[in-house]
């Protein structure tokens, strides 16, 4: 069963700039999808297509096999969205915001209480639901938004650019809400600059630019495309000169930092087999570059080109 | 979700929507019911009391009692006015109004809800002014029923204006364009302080092209049970009006016009 079915999506705002050039897409129930692409690749024109602030020229979105076009309201009770930009009343009270959200959503008084304690304790704000907005740390305000977006227990959750601005312990926070949310089978889909991000928490990823789908597939077979691989090594003991690896192209960034190129066909245990044999102890061992930011780079550059 | 939990979704979406709305207006009341008490209550100190006293009467009323009709009536239009131009360009300027955009409620819901607020905001100053004004004249309602029909009426149609006001406005100049140099003047002109016999005859039919005219009058036939102009004609035309910009706001926000790209 499909989350989200986008067919031949087309925008094009009213001063001629085409955002989006017939975009398909579909993501399965359960999935975690990332949507990436540089600024300006048409990311929040499609969310905003889907939450419907942006009307579409043509093409069909279906949101758990509910046109958007046939019935909107069904398919927005579907529907959760965290957008990149604040956008809550900042003299409303935390509490008052989300349950206000319930509200819109038909949710009756009494259990919009329930719910809205329910997810501001899940979102660690409960002690913050007297406090108005605008009193809040940018991390909490976007884990209102993200409370907002939950209340009415959406089956889908957009979120566009979640941890921008938000420092890496809250990141790490939220990752966690976010894996154990969509483990009780809530659809994600997120947008992000942080491609470690995508790297860390999506299933299925597509890249988009300038308004079309460059990639579109599972996170495995996507980083398979790379075609090397570049592990950085921090040696035990300073070397001179770098070592000849078999199948591996060595440099040495500084007396202590092995550098070792090689074709992402050969398994990552026999490079270190090979060190072993020449007797090579390291202290600490990571990948040169985000695997993912690599790739991502790489196609969207092939593509502009 | 069938008709039937639809319909009770769009209940709770509009009563929470009105319940935000009224919240608001009482959380700011130093800015949305105060200032229209202090300004009525200075109209008839110097306008009803001091000067009054030296004009006598007006259309066989003293001029307190013939003036007190409007200054409510005026009351009732700038706040249900300045109610919705304001709570709904604020909620469109910060963009929390996407909460309503996303979710499903209608937009008839939204246009009502919004309504409801910019009535009930009418409604609280009327009554305030009404209380204000029972310390300056003798109180009289001689068609209490046409006086409420007509409250409704009148804030229904200056809560739209004002809704309409807001959908098309981009930046904060242009919600208070329309009431500082549109509607102000045409309350003004419209019959609050004088008679409309008493203009000459180029200005008084000016002045019957000035729809707050007929508002007053009526008003003041509810209140005294004289007028200058006929009731029912001019409710007739309230209702066309009311009906007429109810349609042009569901159009604009139906097609996302000033809200979505």
């Amino acid at each position: 069963m499909l989350a989200l079915e986008i067919a031949n999506l087309k925008k094009t705002y009213t001063g001629g700039q085409t955002a989006l050039k017939g975009i398909s897409l579909t993501v399965k129930k359960g999935d975690f999808f990332a949507l990436l692409g540089p600024n300006g690749a048409g990311k929040s024109t499609l969310i905003s297509i889907l939450t419907s602030l942006t009307l579409k020229d043509s093409g069909t979105v279906k949101i758990c096999d509910i046109d958007i076009d046939k019935n909107f309201a069904e398919a927005r009770r579907r529907l959760g969205v965290v957008p990149q930009e604040f956008n809550f009343n900042i003299f409303e009270k935390v509490a008052q915001i989300v349950q206000n959200q319930a509200g819109y959503y038909g949710i009756p008084r009494r259990l919009a209480r329930e719910r809205t304690e329910m997810v501001l304790r899940q979102l660690e704000l409960w002690e913050k639901r007297n406090v108005q907005g605008r009193m809040l740390s940018g991390g909490m305000k976007r884990r209102l938004m993200i409370a907002r977006a939950l209340v009415h227990q959406p089956e889908v959750l957009i979120l566009d650019e979640p941890t921008a601005g938000v420092d890496i312990e809250l990141r790490r926070q939220m990752w966690n809400f976010l894996q154990q949310l969509n483990c009780t089978g809530t659809t994600i889909i997120l947008t992000t600059h942080y491609l470690e991000e995508a790297e860390q928490l999506c299933r299925n990823i597509a890249i988009i630019n300038q308004g079309e789908i460059i990639a579109n597939t599972d996170k495995k077979s996507l980083l398979s495309m790379l075609d090397t691989n570049t592990l950085v090594l921090e040696l035990a003991k300073p070397l001179k000169k770098a070592p000849v690896i078999q199948n591996a192209q060595s440099v040495l960034s500084d007396s202590q930092t092995l550098e070792l190129t090689f074709s992402s066909r050969i398994p990552v245990s026999k490079i270190l087999y090979h060190l072993e044999t020449q007797k090579i102890s390291f202290t600490g061992i990571r990948n040169k570059t985000n695997r993912l930011e690599e790739l991502f780079v790489r196609l969207t550059a092939k593509r502009a080109s | 979700m069938n008709d039937r939990t639809n319909r009770k979704a769009e209940w709770i979406a509009f009563y929470t929507i009105i319940r935000k709305e009224v919240q608001r207006i009482i959380r700011i009341w130093s800015q949305t019911l105060l200032p229209s008490v202090i300004t009525t209550t200075l109209y008839f100190l110097i306008f009803g009391n001091l000067m009054g006293s030296r004009v006598g009467n007006l259309g066989g009323f003293p001029y307190s009692d013939f003036i007190a009709p409007g200054l409510v009536m005026m009351s009732i239009i700038t706040n249900s006015y300045g109610n919705v131009s304001s709570s709904f360009f604020g909620a469109k300027f910060s963009r929390s109004i996407e909460e309503l955009l996303v979710s499903p409620v209608s937009e008839h819901t939204i246009i009502l809800g919004y309504m409801t607020g910019g009535i009930f905001r009418g409604l609280m100053v009327g009554i305030l002014v009404s209380s204000v004004a029972l310390f300056f004249t003798n109180p009289v309602v001689t068609h209490p029923v046409l006086a409420v029909i007509l409250t409704l009426l009148v804030s229904s149609l200056f809560s739209l204006a004002g809704l309409l006001n807001a959908l098309k406005a981009r930046n904060f100049d242009d919600i208070s364009i329309i009431p500082t140099f549109i509607l102000t003047p045409l309350t003004y002109l419209g019959g609050v302080f004088y008679s409309v016999h008493m203009l000459p005859d180029f200005w008084r039919f000016v002045s019957y092209a000035n729809p707050i005219l007929y508002m007053v009058s009526v008003f003041r036939f509810a209140f005294l049970g004289a007028s200058d102009i006929p009731p029912w004609p001019a409710l007739l035309l309230l209702i066309t009006l009311t009906l007429a910009l109810y349609g042009v706001c569901w159009f604009l926000v139906r097609w996302g016009k000033g809200l979505r790209n």
